[in-house]
């Protein structure tokens, strides 16, 4: 269904996450919009999946608030959050497949759970979703036996599962060849044009956030905090930040004294 | 036709010899009802139609039930060579049902129902394959140790000294425990029997000699099986799961010099001095319940146990305790080599080399108490 335009489906505000008195993350700030895909960037311990599971109910923030529409998350009830939760779709680094489980399995336990459908149609859907992710054969492939690109499309199955209204991507695309990172992201793409989804990505993989991201935001490792907003895309043509400018054209943030040649801030 | 098929969701029409389907109302997973494809089959199969077309003005939210109805309808109509009209459905749904293939899924391989004969002898076959590999660990671990002791082994100082720590000095407060409460209930029986014939002296006797032959050796041996042997299983599993050992494996590192052998010795050395330990600490559990219960003095107590405990006796103890140990550490590490590269496989492991070290130290046990009985000792 086509979502609202311009209609903001999560606010985050002034969020603070950390390990106990260690701050990952402070006065952090954004807005996602229905049905678009939103990027959380930043290099590689900058916080970006903490804020994701701040986000998914996992980690509970020390700040701040997540609210989706007009509830905000962390101020209800486990109960009332376990149902918002329903509407949400993970899929973790690396899949996070149940190992004990095949990989249809994996799919229809949401749906066993949460849904009162017969086993029959439990089955159908099971494998209309692991169709729509390009897997046609292998449903009965226990996860240790599936490739690394395989186990997150299975994941990506089992995201979807209860059809929900926004799809979380902890690094999607990470540990994938360039042809199959590409493939995933236009499924992705695809998946939010179909179904409508609000899609929140974590990742650095540079193609695929200027690829198919609409907005985003990006984070510092040694800030603490955001300090960019908007579409990868603009990041790149437009921010002054070095550090946004450094990320999004590959290139070393603080040029090293002993580099015997070449310009450390110019593009690579 | 007479009667127009409808189901939740949809209802039926006849266009100029096509089928329109009007879909209708939400199509979420709560909803979805695949029995409701019986009918649209029939009245696939039993009309003539040019080609299944769609109206969707009246729909409402694009769910993945929707996408399992079309699907089943592409599938009839394809192998009925009907036309699949898409263009009336919205333009997401379109989308999606590009994404699934118009092909039949691949059939996965059908499993052959394998009879009992078939299962019996592929037990007997994997039971021949286990101990001809275990039979191997056994030889390597032997032949490693040698090297070892040569200087040959690739093995590193710190990693034997660790395990002998863990599996020595770590143990030794549940090892204590299990041994103090053993031999103090021990006592206990024997106080409340052997009272009843005026023996309580040769209560003494009971305990020290069980404690030094049997309780002590088999009850640290039930303990190293549950702590120590089923941590050996899933460290291992983990590992294979982590690619650990394959890097050790690419690189030339034997796997058996590197990991097994240091666990190996480590246990095996280790159980004959726990065992000592513990059936110190269990006599001195019966001790204390004996001196509390009965008429008896510490002195003559100690007299009584160093009267009635024999040297071949403790060295028995010491024996069957380094074989116990050799078990355990073994059976170990070879279920863990075994186990697959799952989490399922590390749990798996972990409870296998359990169950398998204390039924194993059982058996040993048995086995030692028929040869005992044959030397007279």
């Amino acid at each position: 269904m086509a979502a609202a335009p311009n209609e903001p489906k999560i606010r985050v505000r002034d969020l603070k996450v950390s390990y106990a008195a260690n701050v990952i993350q402070q006065g952090v700030s954004f807005e996602v919009k229905e049905g678009s895909i939103f990027a959380v960037m930043g290099a590689s311990g900058s916080g970006k999946s903490t804020i994701l599971r701040a986000m998914t109910g996992l980690l509970r923030p020390s700040g701040g608030t997540v609210c989706y529409g007009s509830l905000d998350y962390w101020s209800l009830s486990d109960s009332r959050r376990e149902e918002i939760g329903r509407g949400f779709g993970v899929l973790f680094q690396g899949g996070a497949l149940w190992s004990s489980m095949s990989a249809a399995e994996n799919v229809a336990l949401p749906l066993q759970m949460f849904t009162k459908l017969a086993p029959s149609s439990i089955d159908a859907l099971v494998q209309v979703k692991l169709s729509l992710v390009g897997l046609q054969s292998g449903r009965d492939a226990m996860p240790s036996a599936l490739s690394g690109g395989m186990r997150q499309r299975v994941g990506l199955a089992r995201a979807l599962a209860l059809d929900p209204q926004v799809l979380f991507l902890d690094e999607p695309s990470a540990g994938l060849d360039p042809t199959s990172a590409k493939r995933f992201d236009d499924l992705i793409r695809d998946l939010r044009d179909g179904f409508g989804v609000t899609v929140v990505m974590v990742s650095h993989e540079l193609p695929s956030l200027l690829g198919i991201c609409d907005d985003g935001v990006f984070l510092d490792a040694d800030r603490k905090t955001a300090i960019a907003h908007g579409a990868p895309l603009a990041l790149r043509e437009h921010s002054s930040d070095p550090a946004v400018q450094a990320f999004m054209t590959r290139a070393t943030p603080i040029a090293p004294t002993h580099a015997p040649t070449g310009d450390a801030n110019g593009p690579h | 036709m007479a009667d127009s098929p409808s189901g939740h969701g949809w209802a039926s029409q006849v266009r100029d010899g096509d089928l329109l389907l009007v879909l209708n109302q939400n199509w979420t997973e709560t909803e979805f009802d695949p029995s409701e494809l019986v009918p649209m089959q029939a009245l696939l199969e039993h009309g003539t139609w040019n080609s299944v077309r769609f109206e969707a003005s009246q729909m409402g939210r694009l769910g993945s039930p929707l996408l399992a109805f079309l699907d089943s309808i592409r599938s009839m109509a394809l192998r009925l060579n009907i036309r699949f009209d898409e263009t009336g459905l919205p333009g997401p749904a379109r989308k999606l049902m590009q994404l699934i293939p118009t092909a039949a899924p691949v059939a996965e391989a059908t499993r052959r129902p394998v009879s009992f004969i078939e299962q019996l002898g592929q037990s007997v076959i994997d039971a021949g394959r286990e101990l001809s590999a275990s039979t191997r660990l056994i030889g390597q671990v032997i032949l490693r140790s040698a090297a070892a002791l040569r200087g040959q082994a690739r093995l590193r100082k710190v990693d034997v000294l660790a395990c002998l720590s863990e599996a020595g000095a770590g143990a030794l407060p549940v090892v204590a425990l299990v041994n103090v409460l053993v031999g103090g209930i021990l006592a206990f029986v024997g106080a409340v029997e052997l009272r009843r014939f005026g023996a309580d002296i040769y209560v003494a006797n009971l305990i020290g000699v069980a404690e030094i032959r049997e309780m002590a050796p088999i009850m640290t041996a039930i303990v190293m099986s549950g702590r120590t042997g089923s941590a050996y299983a899933a460290q291992i599993a983990t590992m294979q799961g982590t690619e650990e050992l394959d890097a050790l494996r690419v690189i030339g590192i034997p796997v058996d010099d590197y990991f097994i052998l240091p666990r190996v010795t480590a246990l095996s050395l280790m159980m004959p001095l726990l065992n000592l330990y513990a059936a110190a600490i269990g006599i001195f559990g019966g001790f204390c319940v004996a001196i509390a219960m009965l008429n008896l003095s510490p002195a003559v107590f100690l007299a009584q146990i160093e009267d009635a405990v024999t040297i071949p006796e403790v060295l028995f103890g010491i024996v069957k305790s380094f074989a116990f140990g050799a078990w355990v550490s073994i059976s170990s590490c070879r279920i863990g080599l075994r186990a697959g590269r799952s989490t399922n496989d590390v749990g798996h492991a972990a409870t296998s080399a359990s169950v398998h070290g204390i039924v194993g130290v059982i058996i040993i046990d048995a086995v030692f108490a028929g040869c005992a009985n044959a030397l007279g000792i």
